[in-house]
């Protein structure tokens, strides 16, 4: 995980934005293209939107702005491992990561991921270790919560691969699982970090 | 959700001229995991949704000449804990890893924490940020509800687990717009207030402005800390929460600021408790007495008196953390019988 | 009679039966491959989203749908509980359906629904299912049940008695003559099923044929409620579920939003998904009836309970039924009882089975008291109820318990950290405390029917209309098979999930495991033992003398007379082989049997400065007949401890007092543990071979029972003040603690 980046300058010019302005992302640029409302630069239908989901380039006709991504990636592009569970993004269950960095799709809108990496749980590596660990130590029973469970430990690892029983119990609190797989979840993120499993 | 205009702008005055032209119905998403679920509850119902997470600008953490720490809105809850220039500041670090949920950590960004819609299950249910003029709130399940500030209609808490700490520690906000020359720096605290109607918001923002920036002071080698009482970890609001910054010459408060949350409309700051403390010198009888001091003028409602004694803890444990000393607590994150 | 024609292999001969197998569907899971209802999306599907009613008790006067016809979108606008020409429709809970809207996307459905205009008339609510004077003056409770057993000791009323002035004389004797009496008020709240994956369904109509994917627990048996309503016949509804995501005890019918789902499909002509929303979820799928109770025990000088007297009450919602009056006491049953108990009728939709229905909940309301009996006596707890196993109404099972309750005690070294309640070493504000419950469950086998086909190439499929709720189902079919046919797990193709394949009865009520065990080994049996003929007569060996073993058929004990399985298979001759086999639930069998015992203790912190409860450690001690799958078996007992704690200390359904409306029926707001919350959980199955001889038995229920009171007993010991009511919020846990210090 990089810092952003730190540099000393006044106060006046950093306000001023001055060198900031950046070319227009993807997004803008296809919004502002076809937009079919009034105010510039912004609009309510995206007619043809790219995503680049695991590593594939994808182009999804009309979609609206009030989209999520969630929405996008099980209804346009049917890949229904991330589940809707909550509203709000309470159980994690649609966890994802972008830019290598977890998110839940169900509370980001797909307009503002354009032009971003979007990993889905279908864009592990077949031999990641993860869910090899999820299924040696039997981390799921109905598996509804479990791929967001899966990304949940995998963003963690990628950030702590050294994590400790106790680190995981206290970073991994954004999901719920019903069915009461919390036990075997620690062992087998436990086993990860110990190297028990290959990947 | 109903459908809206998004916008992406890229620079700040292009993000303010997208809020300052939405007749009063514009949304600000930076990460998304407070409003997008309160759109598609339609408790929120925007025109336009302008989204500043790509603004260059408002994705820094830098330090300015005079050693002042400035937080960009964009900047997520992860980057502010990761960020040496925050080691400094163990409230805001604590706060930050008791969301304990990396989602939210890494999603979530530290002006969106601080400007969660209230915690009020009438609000976001559907009832209005008032819920009928405080109504439902005093005859309905009021447990999680404020103990304090909490005399006229509003009396939801506000939600922010951040603020606190950041209060405590003197932070200010940077408030652009509503025209691109307009810049404003307020102390944090100042960005809340208590609505009166429902035509008020929580907050003073007006149409078309835009917090840019959170402005934590130098490190004036202050101790700091933060508690939160929770009913289990993870992202669900705290119960009750506390934050101070206090200066200690050896041994003998010689400062402090102590600021509640989830306990008030606003985050809440407990002058009588730092005053309890100046002068005298530090210890747990010390700490005890300056929670005692926090609630002065609490008045609970039918079912959230216990609230009172919770923050009169937080404070006391904030206090001991920040000293260093025992807070007597549980453990977080227990992992066998042997850990206490 | 028993069947003695099937049997399992002993222990020392298992080569699967009783091991650790990886689920046969793990993978698919965790790498988000499986295809839950939800998941599946049918070429032109429209969505649906229903309008739940914001009112707890209403009349619908009217639905305007004109604007929801207008957004852009939308196909279909369906009315579910909307007023006919007979006049308004009363609705008697938050969030019944009123309408739905098909739509091409979620979100115009969505919108749609919030456009819909319908006309309320309110009408007076009740929710306050833990006073009972209050629901008596607003005339909502109803009688459900009780009644008297006293001690034959004690003779038969007098011809001039009034039987029960009488009887009432008796309990009153008891307990004056009782050295110690306990008098306590106890509660547990209403919970939510909260299956992640919500109720629904994604299907679509073939002409006359319905096909329908739905999140269910009854594969089998859905096609008659689909058909009912819908005017077709069962045949004409296939029903399909390879995943569901949770339902414990709630999926078993496909509801009224099921059928409206059929319905819309057939107006619009085209496929449709009808989930219900995570609110709908938790206010109309599905919920758990609370118990409260007012309890008076009386016991001698050894703490032997010798009478209790209760009356206890809850809400089912607005049916106004409760915990069932005969699982009152719970396990321990002294030689006199009186009890009672009275429905509250609230405006919450009607509880639906929820593991181990009843069970929780008395469990609680019982053994609190007899925990408070060791608090009041300052006697260790795990004494006071071991010494009350000479009154339990299982006593066959009083040697079983006495071994768990001993085995458990060891593993979370009651001996060690045991105090008298209230008097335990305080660091800081933190105090720590034990304790223990127990439980009982039957777990007999459901009716279950499989075709096992067995190619001549060797190919071996099982099929069987049952389903996997997470229970590892398909695995243990794919292990009784393979044991059977001496092959590897994967050897087997397990086909499941399908109201087209034989007949299995519904998962509830921990019945799966023996069912499927049953017809599976059942089937497997009868296979071989035609392979069996075959090949004897190629082996040169008496049919009965062979044995199915590591992939050969061969001699037993005789491993160079020996046939590759493959080459076996070859003597089935062209077509497959096809054997059915059926078990009929109740029917006595050597494989599968009924009736466990089970201990639970838990070792918990209480923060008395916050009323925080923090589990340090629980164990599970369970009995549960023959293991066939060992990984899965100890993941149910972790989940139902977890469940355990969720009752004990976060989860309840809050109603507003005035409105009735369901506060926290979004999870923002419906507290579950998260995977902090959980300390370190310890299952131990107690399987002598006594235990293991007696067969398969359900294990889903017994574990999510006595956890519960366990914990409460824990917090009781650690405090020593009782928290009545769980869960045991740091509201309650504080309010506990100053009632206390004012008595004091």
């Amino acid at each position: 995980m990089s810092e952003p980046t730190t540099d000393q300058f006044s106060r006046r010019a950093f306000f001023k934005g001055s060198g900031a302005v950046a070319a227009a992302t993807m997004v803008s640029s296809e919004v502002a293209g076809q937009d079919v409302a009034a105010s510039p630069n912004a609009t309510r239908l995206i007619k043809g939107m790219t995503l680049k989901v695991n590593g594939k380039q994808y182009t999804i006709e009309n979609v609206e702005a009030r989209t999520t991504l969630l929405d996008v990636l099980r209804l346009r592009l049917n890949l229904t491992g991330a589940k809707p569970v909550s509203m709000d993004g309470s159980s994690g269950a649609s966890t994802v990561l972008i830019d290598g960095r977890p998110a839940m799709a169900s509370t980001t809108l797909a307009a503002s991921v354009v032009g971003k990496e979007i990993t889905t749980i279908e864009g592990l590596p077949a031999n990641d270790a993860v869910p090899h660990a999820f299924v040696a130590d039997d981390a799921q029973q109905c598996g509804f919560c479990t791929p967001g469970f899966v990304m949940a430990v995998r963003a963690f690892l990628n950030r702590h691969p050294e994590a400790t029983d106790e680190q995981l119990r206290s970073g991994l609190n954004g999901n719920i699982c019903r069915c009461g797989t919390y036990a075997n979840i620690i062992r087998a993120a436990v086993s990860i970090v110990k190297g028990e499993q290959n990947g | 959700m109903n459908n809206f205009e998004y916008a992406q702008p890229q620079t700040i005055p292009e993000a303010i001229e997208l809020l300052a032209t939405a007749d009063n119905n514009a949304v600000v998403l930076a990460g998304g995991t407070d409003v997008i679920g309160l759109m598609k509850r339609f408790v929120v119902n925007p025109d336009r949704v302008v989204n500043i997470a790509e603004i260059p600008e408002l994705q820094r953490i830098t330090t300015d000449d005079t050693g002042n720490t400035w937080i960009g809105a964009a900047v997520h809850l992860d980057q502010v804990l990761d960020s040496r220039s925050m080691n400094a500041f163990p409230a805001i670090k604590q706060t930050i890893q008791g969301i304990s949920s990396i989602q939210l950590q890494c999603q979530g960004t530290l002006v969106g924490e601080l400007l969660r819609r209230p915690n009020c299950w009438y609000f976001r249910n559907g009832h209005g940020l008032l819920a009928d003029s405080g109504r439902m709130v005093v005859h309905g399940d009021n447990r999680f509800h404020a103990i304090l500030g909490n005399r006229g209609a509003a009396k939801f808490v506000n939600p922010s687990r951040l603020a606190p700490a950041l209060i405590s520690l003197g932070a200010k906000v940077r408030i652009a717009g509503p025209t691109a020359d307009d810049e404003r720096i307020i102390d944090l605290e100042a960005l809340y207030r208590t609505p009166r109607s429902d035509r008020e918001m929580e907050n003073v923002l007006e149409p078309g402005q835009l917090v840019t920036h959170v402005m934590v002071p130098r490190d004036a080698g202050h101790l700091s800390a933060a508690y939160e009482v929770r009913h289990g970890e993870g992202p669900d609001a705290p119960l009750a929460a506390a934050a101070v910054s206090m200066s200690v010459v050896r041994g003998v408060v010689r400062g402090a600021k102590v600021v509640l949350g989830q306990v008030a409309p606003t985050p809440w700051i407990a002058a009588g408790a730092a005053n309890a403390m100046l002068g005298l010198p530090l210890s747990e009888e010390l700490a005890a007495r300056a929670g005692m001091e926090s609630t002065a003028g609490a008045m609970p409602l039918s079912q959230n008196e216990y609230k009172i004694q919770l923050a009169q803890v937080a404070v006391k444990r904030a206090i001991l953390r920040a000293a260093g000393l025992d807070t007597g607590d549980i453990p977080s994150c227990m992992a066998s019988a042997e850990l206490i | 009679m028993a069947d003695t024609k099937y049997s399992w292999p002993a222990s020392h001969q298992a080569q699967l039966i009783g091991k650790r197998v990886d689920r046969l569907d793990g993978l698919v899971k965790s790498t988000g491959a499986a295809k839950y209802t939800y998941d599946l999306n049918l070429d032109k599907q429209l969505i649906v989203r229903a309008l739940g009613c914001p009112f707890a008790h209403c009349r619908v006067v009217s639905v305007d749908t004109s604007e929801a016809e207008k957004v852009p979108g939308v196909v279909v606008v369906h009315l579910i509980n909307a007023p006919k020409e007979d006049g308004p429709v009363e609705i008697q809970a938050q969030g019944t359906l009123i309408a739905a809207v098909a739509a091409e996307t979620e979100a115009a459905a969505a919108e749609a629904c919030a456009k819909l205009k319908v006309a309320y008339e309110e009408l007076d609510v009740f929710v306050d299912d833990h006073d009972l004077a209050a629901a008596e003056a607003a005339k909502r409770t109803k009688a459900a049940g009780g009644g008297i057993e006293l001690d034959e000791a004690l003779g038969e009323p007098g011809d001039d008695d009034d039987e029960s002035e009488w009887e009432d004389k008796m309990i009153q004797r008891l307990l004056v003559e009782s050295k110690y009496v306990v008098e306590g008020r106890y509660g547990i709240d209403a919970i939510t099923h909260c299956c992640l994956e919500p109720h629904g369904s994604t299907l679509q109509w073939e002409g006359n044929k319905l096909k329908v994917h739905l999140s269910t627990q009854n594969v089998s048996q859905c096609d008659d409620g689909f058909a009912a309503a819908l005017g077709i016949t069962a045949d004409e509804v296939d029903v399909h579920c390879d995943y569901i995501g949770g339902g414990f005890g709630s999926k078993f019918q496909p509801n009224y939003w099921g059928i409206a789902a059929a319905e819309i499909a057939k107006k619009a002509g085209r496929p449709v998904k009808f989930m219900l929303t995570r609110e709908q979820e938790l206010q109309i799928a599905g919920n758990r009836p609370s118990g409260y109770i007012d309890v008076k025990l009386g016991a001698d000088e050894n703490g032997v309970v010798k009478v209790w007297d209760s009356h206890h009450w809850g809400t089912s919602g607005f049916n106004g039924s409760t915990v069932s009056v005969g699982t009152v006491p719970y396990v321990y049953k002294p030689k006199n009882i009186r009890r009672r108990a009275t429905g509250v009728v609230t405006n919450n939709e009607p509880s639906v089975a929820w593991r181990a229905p009843n069970h929780p909940q008395a469990c609680l309301l019982t053994q609190t008291a007899y925990d408070d009996l060791a608090a009041k006596m300052q006697a260790d707890s795990f004494d006071i109820f071991l010494r009350n196993l000479e009154n339990i109404d299982t006593p066959e099972k009083a040697s079983v318990y006495a071994e768990e309750m001993r085995i458990a005690a060891e593993l979370i070294q009651w001996r060690k950290y045991w105090h008298p309640h209230g008097k335990g070493h305080k660091r800081g504000s933190v105090v720590d405390g034990l304790g223990i419950g127990i439980h009982k469950w039957g777990g007999t086998a459901n009716t279950s029917s499989c075709l096992l086909r067995i190619h001549p190439d060797g190919g071996v499929e099982s099929y069987c209309g049952t389903q996997d709720l997470g229970t590892g189902t398909r695995t243990v079919c794919a292990m009784v098979v393979a044991e059977t046919l001496g092959l590897p797990v994967d050897a087997v193709k397990v086909n499941i999930g399908s109201s087209t394949y034989p007949f299995s009865g519904a998962s509830g009520g921990s019945t799966t495991v023996g069912a499927v065990s049953e017809s599976h080994r059942r089937a497997a049996q009868d296979a071989i033992a035609q392979i069996f003929e075959k090949v004897a007569a190629k082996l040169d060996v008496p049919a009965d003398q062979l044995e199915a073993i590591g992939g050969k058929i061969q001699a037993k004990g005789y491993g160079d007379k020996a046939m590759p399985w493959k080459q076996a298979c070859s003597l089935i001759g062209i077509r497959p082989l096809e054997v059915t086999s059926n078990y009929q639930r109740g029917t006595a069998s050597p494989l599968s049997n009924e009736g466990v015992a089970g201990v639970q203790m838990a070792h918990v912190a209480v923060d008395t400065d916050t009323g925080e409860v923090k589990i340090k450690r629980m164990v599970a001690v369970q009995d549960i007949g023959l293991i066939i799958n060992r990984k899965t078996a100890e993941s149910q007992v972790y989940g139902a401890m977890i469940m355990s704690i969720a009752a004990a200390i976060f989860e309840q359904r809050i109603n507003d007092p005035k409105t009735g409306a369901f506060l926290n029926s979004e999870l923002d707001a419906y507290r579950l543990p998260r995977l902090g919350d959980t300390g370190e959980l310890v299952v131990h199955f107690h399987e002598p071979e006594s235990e293991r001889s007696r067969g398969v038995i359900g294990l889903g229920e017994p574990p999510a029972i006595s956890g519960i009171a366990a914990i409460s007993n824990a917090v009781c010991n650690a405090t020593g003040v009782r928290v009545p009511t769980v869960p045991m919020t740091p509201k309650r846990v504080l309010d506990a603690l100053r009632a206390a210090k004012a008595n004091a």
